[in-house]
């Protein structure tokens, strides 16, 4: 797992998998399709304004509602490298990684962290940096399953395994 | 250990499980519907897996958008029924002997007690009612459950909530979970389980308690769950076509928190734009207009809720300006509300009866909102933007306020008709 380094797109607590990406646009699975209307019901200019490498830090249960995988995959699609939370919904946070896209839980980092910082995430070592504002913040180490699946590039490459694919 | 605990154990092939534990559990049934299917299938693809490890297993039901509101959404499904029939899947449903996921599926007696249950859909864990262990996940991991049958899970802490006391006039099993989520808050019981219990959920019929674990997802909840008593049997009983298992807690099982909530003094719950957990008691609303009612949904679409809103609407009219939309949760029900006289109620008055669909529940056709415009929902989320405009209003309520707020023209009990 690489250090991921990239400029910060902050939101607030609770935000919803609708928002995320809006249900008008589930009739396709296309993810650049879906990236194109990422954030859109929160923050409209997203899509036109992400970079790749870019992160999202937001506030408590992020991804709550929905089931809807096109929400990590339309984030992950417009080039998020990783969301950083205080907390994060069960199903997100399970969706991301089997999807492949990193997530970190820390309630401070995301606390202080700010719109347009850059910020440098060392996944392996559980550490988050801003480096506009020179915070240093640890967070817990992800658990086996979670460090399993990110390590594979998600859930896809381990049932492939088990089935003895390849 | 609770029944929680219990029903992971068994699925896991383990004496005992602790909140924390990693398991790795067999399913009974996995499903996807047609936001969820495709990708689903997609993945599959990927994993190198040909067929789906149990067919009779595999339960794809095409609600969101159906009937098929577009080009696209009709190509999605296509996809689906295709890869039903290539797959020998029996358990596929669309318009006629469809409807809702979450009602159909318990309707059609395809989760038992004992089960456990992973769904590509939030809304999953409504089968706790049953005494199950279902749970909402997405497409990649639903995937994994056709190819190999199973499904790891981190075991979760559980939240009591003991419901004493006598229900008032108008209460609902909608009414107490939506006062519970208010209690809690939106991730109030995340990762949790929320065990449902006292003698009001002895009390409550089958519908009413599939609506509370239905919205045990709308506090974080991981699974909703009720232990199952002679309700469950009487109402299982009948749809089984295979054995079932009645588990229980141990009276010395170890919870996370106990609330023990007094619900005699409750009134009727509204929950405000844009989370669920904005509740006010009924006579706190205040004045608030309406444009549209939605009665239906997963949550309240149960023959029940139906026989409710009818109660109200029999020999009233629809406000004037009011679009009321009535959507049966399934065609058995919807069959079933037509010999009752139900259906004739809500045209007299004035409502549009439609087909068993989620459609307007997640902004997807059938009653979407325009910008500024209000619904009160029997759904069960209320967020931006989720029957339509980022600029429009839903109001979740029981069936009861639902139609009462239909003929009043504003947010209103039934009470004030
Ligand atoms: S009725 Fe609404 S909440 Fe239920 S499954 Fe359909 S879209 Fe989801």
């Amino acid at each position: 797992m690489s250090v991921i380094r990239g400029r910060v797109h902050k939101y607030g607590d609770h935000v919803d998998t609708d928002v995320i990406i809006p249900a008008r646009y589930l009739v396709t699975t296309d993810p650049a399709e879906l990236a194109a209307h990422a954030m859109e019901d929160l923050d409209p200019d997203f899509a036109g304004r992400v970079q790749p490498g870019d992160v999202v830090v937001a506030g408590r249960n992020f991804g709550c509602g929905s089931s809807r995988e096109h929400a990590p995959l339309a984030l992950k699609a417009a080039g998020v490298s990783c969301v950083v939370a205080a907390s994060f919904a069960r199903i997100f946070y399970r969706n991301a990684l089997n999807i492949g896209l990193p997530i970190v839980e820390c309630a401070e980092a995301a606390d202080a962290i700010q719109a347009g910082d850059e910020v440098e995430i060392d996944l392996q070592g559980g550490v988050i940096r801003d480096l506009t504002r020179g915070g240093e913040w640890h967070f817990a180490p992800l658990t086996d399953i979670a460090k399993e699946l990110l390590d594979a590039g998600g859930l896809v490459p381990l049932v492939r395994r088990k089935l003895g694919v390849e | 250990m609770t029944i929680t605990e219990k029903l992971l154990a068994r699925a896991a092939g383990r004496d005992m499980v602790r909140p924390g534990d990693f398991v790795n559990c067999r399913v009974d049934l996995v499903l996807a519907n047609d936001i969820t299917a495709p990708i689903a299938i997609e993945k599959l693809a990927e994993m190198g897996a040909t067929r789906v490890f149990d067919p009779e297993r595999v339960a794809l039901v095409a609600d969101h958008y159906t009937p098929t509101k577009d080009i696209k959404a009709a190509q999605q499904v296509k996809k689906i029924r295709d890869f039903a029939k290539a797959q020998g899947i029996k358990h596929y449903y669309e318009a006629c002997e469809g409807g809702i996921e979450h009602i159909i599926l318990p309707e059609k007696g395809l989760v038992l007690p004992g089960d456990v249950v992973v769904g590509a859909d939030s809304h999953t864990c409504t089968y706790g009612a049953l005494g199950a262990f279902a749970t909402g996940v997405g497409s990649t991991d639903a995937a994994a459950a056709m190819a190999t049958g199973e499904c790891w899970f981190r075991v979760p802490e559980t939240m009591k909530f003991v419901y004493t006391g006598v229900l008032g006039r108008w209460m609902t099993g909608k009414d107490l979970i939506l006062h519970t989520i208010g209690l809690v808050g939106v991730d109030g019981a995340r990762y949790r389980a929320m065990e449902f219990c006292g003698p009001v959920i002895s009390s409550l019929g089958m519908s009413d308690r599939f609506t509370m674990c239905n919205m045990a997802i709308e506090a974080g909840g991981k699974n909703g769950i009720i232990e199952p008593d002679e309700k469950t049997v009487e109402w299982i009983r009948p749809r089984a076509r295979r054995e079932y298992t009645l588990l229980h807690s141990d009276p010395d099982a170890e919870y996370a928190q106990v609330h023990e909530i007094d619900c005699t003094e409750l009134e009727p719950v509204v929950a405000f734009p844009h989370l669920p957990e904005n509740t006010r008691p009924l006579s706190e609303v205040g004045d608030v207009p309406i444009d549209q009612v939605v009665i239906g949904a997963c949550t309240n679409g149960w023959l029940e809720d139906l026989r409710r809103a009818a109660e109200v609407l029999r020999g009233r009219r629809v406000a004037p300006y009011v679009r009321c939309i009535v959507l049966p949760g399934s065609y058995e029900i919807f069959l079933q509300a037509t010999r009752e006289g139900l259906i004739e109620v809500f045209l007299e008055a004035g409502c549009v009866v439609g087909p068993s669909t989620c459609g307007p529940c997640l902004g997807g056709h059938m009653g979407i909102l325009a910008e500024g415009e209000r619904a009160v929902a029997t759904t069960n989320r209320n967020f931006i933007g989720r029957m339509g405009h980022t600029k429009s209003e839903v109001y979740l309520a029981s069936p009861y306020v639902a139609a009462a707020s239909a003929v009043a023209g504003r947010i209103a009990s039934p009470n004030e008709l």
